[in-house]
């Protein structure tokens, strides 16, 4: 038996691909389910009642994957230029840290102004954050995955130091929490009574325009070049060492994005613990979505999910709610192995 | 006291490199088992889950009734199934060895997590289990048989790797995989079996947290130990005895920092001195960036006819 490239994948196979990594994945944890005991089947279902069972539910999932599909472009358009961001993280406490700063009451604007104002500085501190790496990979040829990942640690602490000391706030009960963003810095609610928020309309924006810079532009299509070979991408006259940093801000920016998102539509304030991983998951969301802009939205559903099913399902039976941590973790594995599927034919002999 | 008469008299103390042996053991121990796999061509981002399900099965092993060492071997088991899955993605199928290893990092993690809260569903205050002690060996300054092992397995790591065929066998097909073929060798085989190995060492990083630097088994206990291995094993350009070197050096700037932020008694924020082995790291990295001598086919994956 051997592996035999295809020459084209099929639209239906890559489709099929994410499908059958989810549906083997959700068979490999079924394992761990009965394990515990519980039934298999009722388990699913009560978390599949969870995620999308009611209005309720259903805008809990919608809420919960709004920085998931940020999180999840940011993992996107890196990957493609082969910038390993595994920094979304850090990136993302960085933009809820620039949103607390300038939506704190600093700049007295209306609503209109405010909001895309806290907004593109948490974009802006996300995206520098990555500049960082992104430099020290093109300048001094230094590994970004692995800066990436210890920046995620330096991030956390500076945000514990300051929730602790400058942006502590005095009428937080000594909590390590910062004061909350003024009224107009408050992203409106999509639905009332719910908190769902217009960080959702924004990141479905984003991924309709990336996906649209993605296909139609000359920037886009350097981006394409440079990650699928960079040297023939140099070849041919392109200025890789700036696609290389340009994907850095956009992508970091993406993931600040995603943490001032949290804060002014959910939190209202920042805490160390705004974000459960949305930086990690992005990596799987991006993954099951074979890096499409598109694509992300429906895996950033999928995912939101089973976070949210798994709660709900582990209220009602001893299943540990890390089940879905688990889940989603074998998903990205099944995901490369599908994804291979597709990409290559198995041949005899 | 001015601030170069505190280092002295912290550098001074036989308490003091006591500590460093002991933070260093983690260290050693996870950046050999790195190096094992990155010599053999493959690089393992599965470190940290490894680290974390290591320190999860020695403890949780000890904790159901098991002896000490016993926990260590159900460690090292652990370790070893999960580099088996890393190998079997990357090595055979050839996949993405960054995505793969950020895969094994969740699932290690998330399994542990699972395990651990499946077995003790209310525990506020994590149980704890007798770990090992401090065993004086004459001349030496008291360490936890771990520490020994650790020290110990350096030299067989570095024997093993430059004095024997097997050795041999492993650094060709990490730099030149094509030229092992050639010689009879099997790549794929060889492969894995480094990688097996060397994520058998990880779990037995974590397992020293578990079983000897602490007594139980705390969430995030790993704490981005296993990335600075990784940065060390560039930093050692991938070497045992420079691996051993670079981490007595990281862990005496650890001590270090735990011990000025107890001298500066609150003046500087505590953060500040915890961010300092994340940065060391990154700074050491930019260092030898420029005169790092990968193996040649690093995350390079191998198809037999293949150019």
């Amino acid at each position: 038996m051997r592996l035999e490239p295809r020459t084209d994948t099929p639209l239906a196979l890559r489709l099929l691909a994410p499908v059958g990594a989810v549906v083997a994945a959700l068979a490999l944890c079924a394992l761990l389910v009965a394990w515990t005991g519980a039934p298999v089947l009722r388990a699913y279902g009560l978390l599949f009642e969870g995620a999308i069972g009611s209005r309720f539910a259903l805008t809990e999932t919608l809420t919960r994957a709004t920085p998931l599909i940020l999180t999840g472009l940011a993992a996107a358009v890196a990957f493609r230029a082969k910038l390993w961001n595994i920094g979304a993280e850090g990136q993302l406490y960085m933009g809820a840290l620039a949103a607390v700063v300038v939506g704190g009451g600093m700049l007295d604007l209306p609503a209109w102004a405010l909001i895309p104002a806290v907004m593109i500085a948490g974009m802006a501190a996300g995206g520098v954050t990555l500049l960082g790496p992104a430099v020290l990979k093109v300048r001094f040829g230094v590994d970004e995955v692995v800066t990436t990942l210890l920046l995620n640690f330096v991030v956390l602490l500076l945000v514990s130091l300051l929730l602790e000391g400058a942006l502590k706030d005095p009428m937080g009960m000594g909590w390590p929490q910062s004061a909350p963003v003024v009224e107009a810095a408050e992203l409106p609610k999509l639905v009332a009574r719910t908190r769902l928020h217009a960080g959702l309309a924004i990141a479905l924006g984003l991924s309709v325009l990336l996906w649209l810079i993605d296909t139609r532009t000359i920037w886009g299509y350097e981006n394409r070049a440079v990650g699928a070979n960079p040297r023939a991408a140099a070849f041919a006259g392109m200025p890789v060492t700036r696609v290389m940093l340009r994907t850095a801000l956009l992508s970091g920016g993406l993931a600040g994005l995603a943490g001032a998102a949290e804060v002014c539509g959910l939190k209202g304030y920042l805490t160390l613990d705004l974000s459960p991983g949305f930086g990690y998951s992005g990596i799987v969301v991006a993954m099951l979505a074979q890096l499409h802009p598109i694509g992300v939205v429906g895996a950033a559903l999928f995912i939101a999910g089973i976070f949210v099913g798994a709660d709900a399902m582990s209220r009602a039976m001893p299943v540990p709610n890390y089940i879905a941590d688990v889940l989603v973790a074998t998903s990205l594995l099944c995901m490369l192995v599908a994804g291979l599927l597709a990409r290559y034919r198995l041949r005899r002999g | 006291m001015d601030f170069l008469s505190i280092i002295l008299d912290i550098l001074l103390s036989a308490a003091f490199w006591t500590a460093v042996l002991r933070i260093a053991t983690p260290y050693v121990l996870g950046t050999l088992g790195e190096l094992v796999c990155e010599r053999a061509g493959v690089l393992n981002l599965g470190i940290e889950g490894i680290m974390t399900l290591g320190a999860m099965a020695g403890w949780m092993a000890v904790y159901q009734g098991a002896d000490l060492w016993t926990g260590v071997l159900a460690a090292a088991a652990c370790g070893a199934l999960l580099g088996l899955l890393h190998a079997a993605l990357t090595v055979p199928l050839g996949l993405s060895q960054h995505v793969t290893g950020i895969g094994v990092t969740l699932l290690g993690t998330s399994l542990s997590y699972f395990v651990y809260r499946l077995v003790l569903p209310q525990a506020s205050t994590p149980p704890t289990v007798e770990p090992f002690q401090p065993l004086a060996l004459p001349g030496a300054l008291a360490q936890t048989p771990l520490t020994y092992l650790a020290f110990l397995l350096v030299a067989v790591v570095a024997y093993v790797l430059y004095r024997t065929p097997v050795g041999l066998a492993v650094r060709m097909v990490g730099e030149n995989p094509a030229a092992a073929e050639a010689q009879g060798l099997n790549v794929t085989a060889i492969r894995i079996g480094a990688v097996v190995a060397g994520s058998a060492l990880m779990a037995l990083a974590g397992a020293f947290l578990t079983l000897s630097a602490f007594n139980a088994f705390f969430f995030n206990m790993v704490n981005g130990r296993g990335w600075i291995c990784i940065a060390l094993v560039v930093f050692a350009s991938w070497r045992p005895g420079k691996a051993l070197l670079g981490a007595l050096l990281f862990a005496v700037f650890d001590a270090l920092q735990l011990r000025l932020q107890q001298a500066s008694g609150g003046v500087l924020p505590y953060q500040l001195f915890l961010m300092m082995p994340y940065l060391l790291s990154i700074l050491a990295l930019v260092l030898v960036a420029r005169r790092a001598s990968y193996p040649r086919a690093l995350m390079i994956p191998y198809r037999k006819g293949e150019r």
